[in-house]
């Protein structure tokens, strides 16, 4: 596949439709500019700012760019709220949508069939196999991307952590947590 | 299209496998394959895109690694817009007459683009259902691109929010333009979907388009 992705590559710098240093400087973005640690600040702000959670909840899309993150694949951003009594999981069946300005790029595992397919249909499964028993009486939500709403979940504040700030608690946001195949 | 893509609901097609701190791009290729599609001036109709790559013939498609099937939605996009010739992807390079293009992604524009956030809403005929109202998904078969996943049609849900107008997938695919129509969440309760075995307190949620729903 090197090879050949190459030779694309070369073909398409030599015909003059694309700039190989936008190429680099894609790669840079999705490697190094983008990730779960947005999305983790995001939550922890929630966390601590009742006002931005309010505003989070009633238009993602814009709460989040007040934290600097925007662009595409989060063009319509909803967040979705655990809490005691709901758990809410993410999946895209048909493809591969993720919001990437909070996320960045799907693991390989959300993008495969095996998730795809089972996500929507044995949900519960799929989060114990990720670690968590979900008890039965908790509603499990299952959000299916199939349009350009992008879902980011917000999970529950983990207890005993009162009196952590708010980078202490970006630290304790995980990928999955925001997916929703793990509780924190 | 009934194609493998739509897999929502199949079961023995593997294990779910994370990797520990898995990197962003697994091999330097990828990253090349993932940034010439973003930088492709093919790049402008997403739902072209992702139709290119749900054409991929089944099998192929669930033998393919996820950048294995873009590299090939964008190498057959590419051609079918005239961007390349089949003889240009075959060799690497370009034919002696060939033009020379303008980049539509400069390195100096990716910060920018990557900050800007779009969107897909327009305007469109007034919504025909409210928050609160029974729908039935159709059951549709287009032999075209669809976002109505083959496991909710015919299936009875209830509409959670209304979403505005959105550039309608199955119209703009296929070149014919962006036919805006009302989008909607819609809650399927899980017994609903998937029968008694389900949870009664499950639901999975879709966002699914006027056209593909008729009142309950």
């Amino acid at each position: 596949m090197a090879l050949r992705v190459k030779a694309l590559e070369s073909l398409l710098v030599e015909k003059g439709l694309v700039d190989p240093a936008a190429l680099d400087a894609i790669v840079d973005h999705f490697e190094h500019r983008v990730g779960p640690r947005n999305g983790a600040r995001v939550v922890a702000r929630a966390w601590t700012d009742p006002d931005f959670k309010a505003r989070l909840m009633n238009d993602a899309t814009s709460a989040i760019s007040e934290l600097g993150y925007s662009g595409g694949q989060g063009d319509h951003m909803v967040v979705v709220e655990n809490t005691p009594g709901v758990h809410n999981l993410v999946v895209c069946t048909l493809c591969s949508c993720y919001p990437w300005p909070v996320l960045g790029l799907p693991p390989v595992w959300y993008k495969s069939a095996p998730y795809r397919s089972r996500a929507v249909i044995a949900p519960r499964g799929v989060i114990a196999e990720f670690g968590t028993k979900l008890p039965d009486d908790i509603e499990v939500r299952v959000w299916d991307s199939t349009a350009e709403l992008r879902y980011l979940v917000l999970p529950e504040r983990p207890v005993g952590t009162e009196g952590l700030s708010e980078d202490a608690l970006a630290a304790l946001v995980t990928r999955d947590g925001m997916i929703g195949t793990a509780r924190l | 299209m009934n194609g493998v893509h739509d897999m929502g609901g199949m079961e023995n097609l593997g294990q779910v496998a994370p990797e520990a701190d898995e990197p962003v791009f697994h091999f330097a290729w990828e990253g090349r394959v993932h940034a010439l599609s973003v930088a492709s001036p093919t790049r402008r109709n997403i739902d072209e895109g992702r139709h290119q790559r749900e054409k991929i013939p089944g099998p192929e498609y669930l033998a393919m690694s996820y950048y294995e099937k873009w590299f090939r939605g964008l190498s057959e996009l590419l051609v079918a817009h005239g961007f390349v010739t089949p003889a240009e992807l075959a060799s690497g390079r370009a034919a002696p007459d060939a033009a020379k293009a303008t980049p539509v992604l400069l390195a100096l524009d990716v910060a920018s683009r990557f900050a800007r956030t779009g969107s897909y809403i327009r305007e469109a005929s007034p919504p025909l259902f409210a928050e609160g109202d029974a729908v039935c998904a159709r059951d549709l078969n287009p032999s075209g691109h669809t976002r109505l996943p083959r496991y909710v049609r015919g299936r009875k849900g209830v509409i959670m929010s209304g979403r505005g107008a959105h550039v309608f997938p199955d119209s703009h695919a296929h070149g014919r333009g962006e036919d805006p129509w009302p989008l909607y969440t819609v809650r399927f309760a899980a017994r609903d979907l998937w029968g008694e075995a389900a949870n009664a307190r499950d639901s999975v949620c879709l966002d699914l388009w006027e056209p593909y729903l008729e009142p309950a």
